[in-house]
């Protein structure tokens, strides 16, 4: 077994040259440093249970205007530390005075993190194809340690989601979820969301969950055929195994694909 | 309860324990939602509720340090936790064991990871019975670990005590009123020593013996605190690798 949960304090190789995340190494010895899952493939780390958004130069966020100053957005990431976003870090050239007409409080964006100093002074930026305010759809909330969970392997899950309910999911690495597209679909994105949030540690997920939306899609038309519902999950479990196998290429790019 | 004329006979104490036995325990992780983490422990009697929260912005700012996280710790009893209505609100006993405690917590959790945030600990004792701060200790570091703060370890706590010259662990409000000393000691499970105080008189031998005491106890809990983190994700994990 490659993989268990453990405890802070849980003793988990003789090799600290194999420490990763969530682990320490005293007396050249590993140890746990979080309670959550353990995995000791490729190096040893643990992927915590829960924990607040830490920021990293590089993440893409979703973030909810906090305050407006003179020449920064003060922006909410979820995180014990406040976003600063320039007004020289947007795509064209505003007035400071202008600054509540292109973004109020309130509104969310889509960001990326440009830059965490020593201090945690986080500078975040709009000046990329792939950003913008958002301006429609849906924001939901969930464990950022998660997030991985959610995008599956080289984004086999949400692929799946985006496939199945016919909207534009974007994750963001803080634990915020952006969903765009029909009020039906967003309601089972919705739903399926917050089941992978619940049993992300349950193995078996892309299966379980895409069982569970051939499910609620097949209670709509339950009336008119009824025998037709196992064979449909065959046929989405089959489906998705041959998604699993073409997705491939950057996450961004598929998340982003139709919007483009 | 008056004096009883005996706090142990025949190696049986007032409440049937054994001198080395320790009340029963009972844990639930997870039980705030609006909390990171949290957990409700017993003690025998005492009841305790811990919450955590963080790590967080600071407030008042003045209180954060540039380059580690504070840790916040406040111990509160409720009014109707003992018999006669507690007056509610901070005194001079209840900051006395939130500093203890956090103390006791300090150092085991990485700091150094938050600058300029902090991680308040709450800790809610509704029903008291000896052995609160012990109790408080146990829930907190549970409640920690429950809100994904990295630590070293978890901290176990218990007490030892002396009634009628004999070693005890684990005192319960009478032999706390009536015997002759208190130990509380909160310890890592390698045996760091992270809170130690004494009430009452014990000799260099005794001292020595009652730490014992108390680490077998300690260990005896950290086992428990274990067990219930693992029981809030009862459903295992292995192959899952098969995703």
């Amino acid at each position: 077994m490659d993989k268990k949960l453990v405890i802070p304090g849980e003793f988990l190789s003789d090799d600290p040259s194999q420490a990763d995340e969530g682990t320490y190494v005293e007396n050249n010895r590993v140890f746990s440093s979080v309670f959550g899952i353990a995995s000791f493939n490729n190096g040893i780390r643990v992927v915590p249970m829960a924990g607040k958004y830490i920021p990293k130069p590089g993440d893409l966020i979703v973030g909810i205007i906090k305050e407006v100053t003179y020449s920064n957005w003060i922006v909410d990431i979820r995180s014990p530390y406040d976003g600063l976003l320039h007004i020289s870090e947007i795509p064209r050239r505003i007035e400071n005075d202008e600054m509540s007409k292109y973004l109020k409080i309130g509104e969310s964006i889509m960001t990326l993190v440009s830059d965490v100093d020593a201090n945690m002074k986080v500078e975040l930026t709009l000046n990329d194809q792939r950003l913008r305010p958002i301006k429609e759809g849906r924001i939901i909330e969930v464990t950022p340690s998660k997030v991985p969970r959610f995008i599956g392997r080289s984004g086999s899950m949400i692929a799946m989601l985006k496939n199945e309910t016919k909207c534009n999911i974007f994750i963001g690495q803080n634990g915020r979820i952006w969903i765009t597209g029909k009020d039906k679909g967003m309601e089972l994105a919705i739903k399926s969301l917050l089941k992978i949030e619940k049993e992300t540690h349950i193995p078996g997920l892309t299966d379980r969950i895409t069982k569970f939306i051939k499910e609620e899609k097949g209670e709509k038309v339950k009336v008119k055929v009824p025998e037709k519902k196992e064979e449909s999950i065959e046929e989405g479990i089959e489906k998705n195994i041959e998604e699993e196998k073409t997705s491939s290429g950057g996450i961004l790019d598929e998340l982003l694909g139709d919007e483009k | 309860m008056s004096k009883p004329e005996k706090l142990i006979e025949n190696g049986i104490r007032l409440d049937g324990r054994k001198p080395d036995e320790l009340r029963p325990i009972k844990i639930e992780v997870g039980v705030l939602n609006r909390a990171d983490g949290s957990c409700y422990f017993e003690f025998g009697g005492n009841k305790v509720i811990a919450a955590v929260y963080g790590p967080r912005e600071v407030h008042p700012r003045h209180q954060q340090k540039s380059n580690s996280a504070v840790v916040r710790y406040r111990y509160n009893m409720a009014s109707f936790s003992v018999e006669d209505r507690k007056r509610p609100g901070p005194d001079r006993r209840s900051i006395e064991v939130s500093k203890v405690s956090r103390e006791a917590l300090e150092p085991v959790i990485f700091q150094e990871y938050f600058p300029r945030s902090a991680i308040d600990i709450y800790v809610e004792v509704l029903q008291a019975d000896a052995g609160t701060r012990t109790a408080g200790i146990n829930a907190a570091s549970i409640a920690l670990a429950d809100a994904g703060i990295p630590m070293k370890c978890l901290v176990s706590a218990c007490a030892v005590g002396k009634i009628d010259g004999t070693l005890v662990l684990d005192l319960n409000k009478d032999e706390d009123n009536y015997g002759q000393a208190d130990l509380p000691v909160a310890m890592t499970p390698d045996g760091n020593i992270t809170l130690i105080q004494m009430d009452g008189n014990l000799t260099k031998d005794e001292f020595k013996e009652g730490l014992e005491m108390a680490k077998t106890g300690c260990m005896a809990i950290h086992e428990m605190q274990k067990a219930a983190l693992m029981e809030k994700y009862s459903s295992q994990i292995e192959g899952e690798n098969n995703e």
